[in-house]
């Protein structure tokens, strides 16, 4: 830093600022919109019509009830992941580790559905089951979250690492210990009813409101729930306070008496809890069994989803549904038409996560020059306005 | 030879004349309408307060910046900067604030880099030592070009600074604060240089915010305020008093008027403080000092002497490697820590050095700052969720008493100016009543309107009892306010002075630590 050059203040503090509505509605939307031109163009170079492809998409994700229920329930693991990368990123932490942790949250939820299932009813296994998504999940966090805390080993390399070993000791599990005896997939046996969440379908149908079915089930209500808790730790607490403070300048949380270790752990456990919370939807809610891969990229698609929604849980929930739409739309466009491959889908979900991602701010400063140019600064200060 | 303000009277067109320079960032304009003129081979003084625009519109005579309208005049050619290329070119030659030098290089190979000459170093060098040679003839400016710079102390740093500008012919020098690191001898001996310089037609732009080196070395001085040059005066036309007031608008208050200390018990004692830091190097060998209720105890000394180390062992950040430290009936050494919490709970308050780096968070909302370090106080958290209302409005009592502006607790932390920032720390330290109030650098980067306001605070803690340990490089301020003054050097304390006693001249000595070797030359 000492060899820097020395910027003036007006330098230091950013440019121009440009209005909320703007930073945080408009510019993710024209990045969603070049990601679009951008795969409009390459589905253009194979020969189809992209505004076709884009209608079956558009059709796909929400034009029916049954794919709605498929859209919510995949924004419902997005909302999850998403919170998990977000609660880390606030503590200055990137938390790759969110498949890792979905996958053993979902191993916790599966040994105790296992193993009480036979006894509990479905009132109490839950609690039950959600506590044990949590605890699996907070518990694979934690390992590197000690180690970053206490042996200053960077937690994106240990996480990116834990997701391989939480891969590894799954396939084991399943395919030596709790795989159902006598049959050749490595499965776990069917869970009992009671410990199956209720489909959305079904708790609607119990208020008389008749909907299609579809794997949509009452985790969705937990993930909002989720959201609201998030946001009420995040900037209403004294713990999000001090995770915050710890992200955002830990000299001066060092100062302020809070400990960076303990609030590093307490981040990336709250973190790795979130993230359990998809083997809730995905093995209470839709498989009733425990599988091989069910966390199946969610976990990664939730840093791009916390990113594009800026680490907020109202953007995280926009976010999550444009990428539950994806996946969605995506599936139904490839089922339509077999020049459209799975892996093309994949394509166009990277370029959204590009643009939306990895280039956010690429438009930034063009945008704060047009915005200036449109509105003429305000005069410029004066003496009085000095303090 | 001087030429009395912007309109010059001498034969040879001026040196530097800008005409008209704007410069916006965004909405705020940096630069507005400036004019200014430079005549060859004096020394032009350009003061302001932090945001005033001096360093906007020093960097866009260096080519950092472009300036959205305006003229560049150089030597009576209008002269085109886009580029510290084009100033290079120009003539023109820029010491920063903080030096550009390669620790791990020698004095030479520093002065040659970026004008090697060639693609084999030798002939380049052999060129570099003669000319290095003359400028140090001609100058006064000795340093061995073997020397590693980083062996070098910081006054003699600033010297190749000087050697790398002149040696790629400049002969207009922008000084950006050039003091700030030295001490008040090697101040001395820098401004003999620049005398000499100007005395052999160099011309010299000197930034700064200390009005007596104005007075001290500057032919002409002009004065900015909000972007734009509200003064230009002859130096000996003018008097400080008039500069103050012209850089706030309003008259300001430069003595402090305080009267004795009354000292009470002792609140704070430390013997024999030592520090080891994670390289290894011994930060703090051994301070042992007291600090007595109701008396202001400065600490001076040139930056990195362990003044820092000092604050954070006090406050709880750090625990003391050797040593004990009692604050009231708390003993604390390397077994026994305190943590900064605890020391919050004995009641005493730190008002860090760099707030923007320790003292707040910047991307928190000004009520969020005013918490920092007191969020766990029962007034401002319930058993779950922060009482935001009662936090805000608590903020907004403090931003009034203490006059932080704008008046807006929702504003973030980074979005108010410098002396702003200070004074809603101060406010969050001073308003728990401390028993001890640790201050470092309590007026860096701080306007001179918010200086007098931050200075009278300190004095009424004091009044009320309260123990003050005030650390700062700037050694008038320690003078001004300072009941006893203790100075540091490499992590010890050198000496100690009652305030009635001391003159700058003393404690500059200290602050270099040759008092005693003088003391021992006039003896022997």
């Amino acid at each position: 830093m000492r060899t820097k050059q020395k910027m003036p203040p007006q330098m230091a503090n950013g440019s121009a600022k440009l209005p909320t509505w703007v930073d945080i509605g408009l510019l993710p939307l024209i990045n969603v919109a070049l990601a679009f031109v951008v795969s409009g163009l390459l589905i253009a170079t194979l020969g189809q019509d992209p505004f076709e492809a884009t209608w079956i998409m558009l059709r796909g994700a929400f034009g029916y009830e049954e794919s709605l229920g498929y859209t919510f329930y995949y924004t419902t693991n997005f909302i999850f992941t998403g919170l998990a990368v977000a609660v880390a990123f606030h503590g200055g932490l990137f938390n790759i580790g969110g498949e890792g942790q979905a996958y053993i949250g979902g191993l916790g939820v599966a040994i105790a559905c296992l193993a009480l299932d036979q006894y509990l009813p479905f009132g109490l296994l839950l609690p039950i089951c959600v506590l044990a998504a949590a605890l699996f999940g907070a518990g694979w966090a934690f390992i590197p979250a000690y180690l970053q805390a206490k042996r200053g080993s960077h937690v994106v390399i240990t996480t990116i690492m834990f997701n391989f070993i939480a891969a590894s000791l799954m396939v084991y599990l399943l395919v030596n210990v709790v795989i159902k005896p006598g049959q050749m997939s490595p499965e776990s046996r069917e869970f009992a009813s009671s410990a199956w969440l209720p489909y959305m379908h079904e708790a609607l149908a119990w208020f008389g409101w008749e909907v299609a079915q579809s794997p949509l089930n009452l985790s969705l209500i937990g993930a909002l729930v989720c959201c609201v808790l998030v946001w009420g730790l995040i900037w209403h607490t004294r713990w999000g306070y001090e995770i915050r403070a710890v992200g955002a300048n830990a000299e001066a949380a060092v100062y302020a008496g809070i400990s960076p270790s303990k609030i590093i752990i307490l981040a990336m456990c709250i973190s790795g809890a979130l993230s359990g919370f998809v083997g809730i939807n995905e093995l209470m809610g839709v498989q009733h069994r425990l599988l091989l891969d069910f966390a199946a990229g969610y976990g990664f698609t939730g840093i791009a989803v916390s990113l594009m929604g800026r680490n907020h849980p109202v953007g995280i929930i926009l976010a999550g549904l444009l990428f539950g739409a994806l996946y969605q739309g995506g599936a139904e466009l490839a089922f339509e038409n077999s020049a459209f491959s799975p892996d093309l889908i994949v394509v166009i979900q990277g370029l959204v996560v590009l643009f939306s991602g990895a280039l956010s701010y690429m438009l930034r400063g063009p945008m704060e020059r047009l915005y200036l140019r449109l509105r003429p600064p305000p005069p410029p200060p004066i003496a009085s306005v000095e303090a | 030879m001087t030429a009395a303000g912007s309109s010059t009277s001498s034969a040879f067109p001026p040196a530097i004349e800008l005409r008209g320079i704007n410069k916006h960032f965004g909405p705020v304009q940096a630069n507005r309408d400036v004019d200014l003129t430079v005549p060859v081979g004096t020394i032009h003084g350009i003061v302001g307060e932090n945001g005033a625009g001096k360093s906007t519109l020093m960097s866009i005579l260096y080519g950092f910046y472009q300036a959205d309208s305006g003229v560049i005049e150089v030597g009576g050619q209008v002269c085109p900067i886009h580029g510290p290329e084009y100033a290079l070119a120009a003539g023109i030659g820029m010491v920063h604030q903080h030096f550009m030098l390669v620790d791990i290089f020698t004095v030479l190979e520093n002065i040659l880099l970026g004008a090697e000459g060639g693609a084999l170093l030798g002939p380049g060098m052999a060129a570099a030592r003669a000319e290095i040679a003359r400028l140090e003839a001609d100058y006064g400016l000795e340093v061995d070009p073997d020397a590693l710079v980083g062996d070098l102390a910081v006054g003699l740093r600033q010297r190749v600074e000087l050697l790398k500008a002149l040696y790629r012919g400049a002969n207009i020098l922008i000084l950006d604060e050039p003091t700030g690191v030295l001490t008040p001898q090697e101040a001395e001996r820098l401004f003999e240089i620049l005398t000499a310089m100007r005395d052999r037609g160099v011309t010299i732009i000197l930034i700064t915010h200390k009005l007596q080196e104005i007075m001290a070395i500057t032919d002409n001085v002009s004065v900015m305020r909000a972007g734009q040059m509200v003064a230009h005066r002859e130096t000996a036309q003018t008097t400080r008093e008039e500069l103050a007031e012209l850089m706030v608008g309003r008259q300001v208050l430069l003595r402090v008027e305080k009267s004795a200390a009354d000292p009470g018990d002792v609140v704070l004692h430390a013997d024999g403080l030592s520090l080891i830091d994670d390289a290894g190097v011994l930060r703090l060998d051994g301070v042992s000092l007291d600090l007595r209720a109701g008396e202001i105890v400065g600490i001076a000394g040139v930056t990195g002497n362990g003044q820092s180390e000092l604050l954070e062992v006090l406050s709880g950040i750090r625990p003391p490697s050797r040593g004990r430290l009692s604050v009231h009936d708390r003993v604390i050494d390397h077994d026994h820590p305190c943590e900064p919490e605890e020391m919050r709970d004995l009641n005493l308050a730190h008002v860090p050095e760099d707030r923007q780096r320790m003292g707040m968070i910047s991307a928190f909302a000004a009520w969020e700052t005013a918490i920092l370090g007191y969020h766990r106080d029962p007034a401002y958290t319930g058993p779950i969720l922060l009482k935001t209302d009662a936090i805000v409005e608590d903020t907004d009592g403090k931003m009034d008493r203490f006059d932080v502006r704008p008046a807006n607790p929702q504003l973030t932390s980074d979005s108010f100016s410098g002396g702003n920032q200070q004074k809603l720390v101060l406010a969050r330290e001073i308003e728990r009543r401390p028993d001890i109030l640790l201050v470092g650098q309590p007026t860096r980067g701080v306007d001179i309107g918010a200086i007098e306001f931050i200075h009278r605070q300190l004095i009424e803690m004091r009044h009320a009892g309260c123990a003050v340990l005030l650390v700062s490089v700037e050694l008038e301020e320690i003078l001004s306010l300072s009941d006893r003054i203790l100075v540091m050097f490499e992590g010890r304390i050198v000496g100690e002075v009652a305030a009635a006693d001391a003159d700058a001249q003393m404690i500059g000595l200290m602050m270099a630590n040759a008092h005693e070797t003088e003391n021992a030359a006039a003896n022997g």
